[in-house]
């Protein structure tokens, strides 16, 4: 049944790619002042001021245009982005939440084909993620990795080296275990118990989360129960338990920011919750176990397929995710980083202020741990996979259990 | 007497014994119904727009696979037989079921504590009344938020205060045997108030003299609630009984805010199912043929109460 819907949404593709395609050749020409709306999450929360500036900075060059701005919360986003698109309410330019995101978009035919986009301008790995059949459906807006930031404080307080490039999990435990003191509330370690750490701890292992073939899971190996132990295995020992609130929104960046853990495994973009910390910090790469491999994600910008204004809001998605304004603002703010190409623009980021290695952000990039292709269970595979490893963490079941359980409810979701 | 003739009983100048077909009578009767249509009419559309029109949009949608996004593609029956196979439609049914067992009880006879102690002639009930009606209108996006925080597992004043008196609390909504509970208390402590306003109509609405007579009897204060009170709250009674299981069936607020649902689907209830199926899955046809599912449930208890209601409910 589900190869059939995957037939009739190829189908329904190939449909609209042919009736985007006539739309986006002959382009209607928008001669009199224009409105278009943005609806964006990248902005959410603390990048409000830099999102205006670069609106601002449009609207004073192109004149005729006026962008109005809609921000929503990340944790809402993806209900909202659904809502409007199936009631045909959707803003003319609206952000992408990565790869997948786009991939749903670009399938369903909701996304106008990009004409005019000077492709040398960006970087061509974040462009190719949002092209299909050689053609440009959206843009790259920024790319974030996941680092390890750490307290250098509490690694000088205990005697423990600071973490290099080189570490692997076994140099990571042991300095999380010097470091923890549990009657003082100092912990050692942070990474959550989810899917996405444990894909990627995976890699780090030499292991895969799915078969060569894509068709089953493959982490029923020694290698795969390694790696979950790792992520289960920190909880009570070097990090606070699920009692203690660890899980919870903002608990992990919280409790770093309060000084009070000495390492944490999450993504670029949170550098400027710790801009006025009273301690000094830094980030590596994330150690691996056999090998080292980093999870990358990219933020997209696409314009509806039935918008209005196609050419204006184009215009707009080009300037948002390319332009002088927009590249500036982010390297100055510590936003994510733009997706350009040109790497002697991107090298002033370097110096740009804690964290003094920004290098190792690069450095992540350079080898991917590739997130999986789970097709269209995704999210009840990605929502299983945690909550069995929740399961394994909270002590209810065993790590081995927990993988048997989960890899019992995946597979056939893999199937269709 | 049938309810349209009930009806027309009261329509002005309407004699019964005047034979119908008279013509006067007719054009009268034309000018009563367009009246009543036009009294209907300002609950009607909007009842038309947002309740009847979308019930009938979800049974069509039902009837395919949809993921919002794309086109529909006809299913027929298939996403019912879909899911009355699979498990988790019994899971989230019993999870709700579960709540209701727990969550009625607890906030009826909790409701009734209150509506009885406020209707004594307490010092400072009025603002007592507003307290505990405070709940009621407060978001529930906030109530959960609180609650979270005071059955945090290891922080949370609950556990912190059990634990003065050496019980050791359990992990409340981090652990699956007490998730469900911790959402039954804090649903029961917010409609607390509600149930109270509704019964301590009712108790002012008991006549002062039936409980004179009752005391002439020689009945105590246990006999005259067991005997006036509870006898003549029965149709209040019977309100907020249906009106909470009505609700209870479509609990979701507290869920999503509490727990997601979680840990490990243990607080999964049908609507936050609905909610997954259409927002997280992609799979709208199923979420609607859920949502026809539960309101072919809670109509038929519904139905069942309203029967056997004839048994217990005394008016007058």
């Amino acid at each position: 049944m589900n190869r059939k819907l995957v037939g009739a949404l190829a189908v329904a593709g190939v449909a609209v790619l042919v009736m985007t395609g006539c739309a986006a050749s002959a382009p209607k020409a928008d001669s009199g002042p224009v409105t278009i709306t943005y609806t964006n999450f990248i902005s959410d929360g603390a990048n409000v001021p830099n999102l205006t500036k670069i609106v601002t900075a449009f609207e004073k060059a192109n004149p005729k245009i006026t962008v109005n701005v809609k921000t929503i919360p990340y944790s809402g986003y993806a209900t909202a982005q659904q809502t409007d698109l199936a009631a045909g309410t959707a803003s003319d330019v609206f952000d992408i939440d990565g790869h997948s995101n786009y991939e749903s978009l670009q399938a369903n035919g909701q996304l106008a084909e990009l004409g005019g986009v000077d492709s040398k301008v960006y970087n061509s790995g974040l462009l190719d993620t949002y092209q299909t059949a050689g053609k440009q459906y959206a843009l790259p807006t920024s790319f974030s990795d996941v680092v390890l930031y750490y307290n250098k404080d509490l690694f000088d307080a205990a005697g423990v080296s600071y973490p290099t490039s080189s570490w692997t999990w076994a140099d990571e435990t042991a300095a999380a275990k010097k470091i923890t003191d549990q009657a003082k509330g100092i912990w050692g370690d942070h990474q959550p118990v989810t899917y996405n750490e444990y894909y990627k701890a995976l890699v780090q292992n030499g292991a895969s989360f799915l078969s060569k073939d894509g068709k089953k899971t493959a982490f029923d190996t020694s290698a795969g129960l390694a790696a979950a132990k790792w992520l289960v295995d920190k909880s009570g020992t070097t990090m606070p338990t699920i009692a203690d609130g660890q899980g919870t929104a903002d608990f992990d960046t919280n409790l770093f920011a309060a000084g009070k853990l000495a390492m944490l495994h999450t993504g670029t973009w949170v550098f400027g919750n710790f801009a006025k910390v009273p301690f000094n910090w830094d980030i590596a790469v994330e150690p691996g176990n056999t090998q080292s491999a980093s999870a990358v994600f990219s933020n997209g910008i696409g314009v509806y397929a039935k918008s209005k204004h196609i050419a204006a809001a184009e215009k707009w998605a080009i300037y948002m995710s390319s332009s002088t304004e927009e590249v500036n603002v982010r390297l100055d703010s510590g936003w994510e980083l733009p997706t350009i190409s040109d790497s002697a623009k991107l090298a002033t980021y370097l110096s740009k202020g804690a964290p003094a290695n920004r290098q190792a952000v690069f450095d992540a990039a350079t080898k991917i741990a590739v997130s999986p292709s789970l097709g269209a269970n995704s999210q009840a595979i990605q929502d299983a996979m945690t909550a069995a490893l929740i399961e394994a963490q909270a002590g209810r079941e065993t790590v081995q259990q927990a993988l048997d359980s989960a890899k019992a409810k995946i597979d056939p979701l893999l199937a269709g | 007497m049938t309810a349209q003739t009930a009806l027309l009983d009261k329509a002005p100048g309407f004699k019964h014994s005047r034979p119908v077909r008279d013509s006067a009578s007719r054009s009268r009767r034309i000018k009563y119904t367009l009246t009543v249509l036009a009294f209907l009419l300002p609950s009607a559309i909007p009842l038309t727009l947002f309740v009847l029109g979308p019930m009938v949009a979800a049974a069509w949608v039902s009837l395919n696979q949809w993921n919002l996004l794309g086109p529909m593609k006809f299913v027929g029956f298939g996403n019912y037989i879909g899911l009355l196979k699979d498990p988790q439609t019994g899971a989230v049914f019993l999870h709700t079921v579960y709540y209701i067992v727990g969550y009625l009880p607890l906030v009826y006879f909790g409701g009734l504590a209150l509506a009885l102690a406020l209707n004594t002639a307490l010092k400072g009930r009025s603002l007592l009344r507003g307290i505990y009606f405070l709940p009621v209108i407060t978001s529930w996006i906030v109530v959960a938020l609180v609650w979270r925080w005071l059955l945090s597992p290891s922080n949370g004043i609950v556990n912190t205060v059990l634990a003065m008196v050496g019980i050791h609390g359990p992990g409340w909504w981090t652990d699956p045997t007490w998730s469900l509970p911790s959402i039954i208390l804090a649903s029961a402590w917010k409609d607390l108030g509600f149930v109270m306003v509704i019964l301590l109509a009712g108790l002012q609405a008991i006549p002062t003299d039936l409980y004179d007579a009752a005391k002439v009897d020689g009945a105590g204060p246990w006999r005259r609630l067991i005997s006036v009170t509870l006898p003549l709250l029965s149709p209040s009674t019977f309100f907020v009984i249906v009106i909470s299981l009505v609700n209870g069936f479509q609990v979701f607020d507290q869920i999503y805010a509490m727990t997601g649902g979680g840990p490990n689907g243990s607080s999964e209830s049908v609507v936050e199912q609905i909610y997954d199926f259409t927002f997280r899955y992609g799979r709208a046809g199923d979420a609607s043929a859920l949502s026809w599912m539960l309101f072919i449930v809670i109509l038929a208890v519904t139905l069942i109460q309203i029967r056997g209601q004839k048994r217990w409910v005394t008016y007058g």
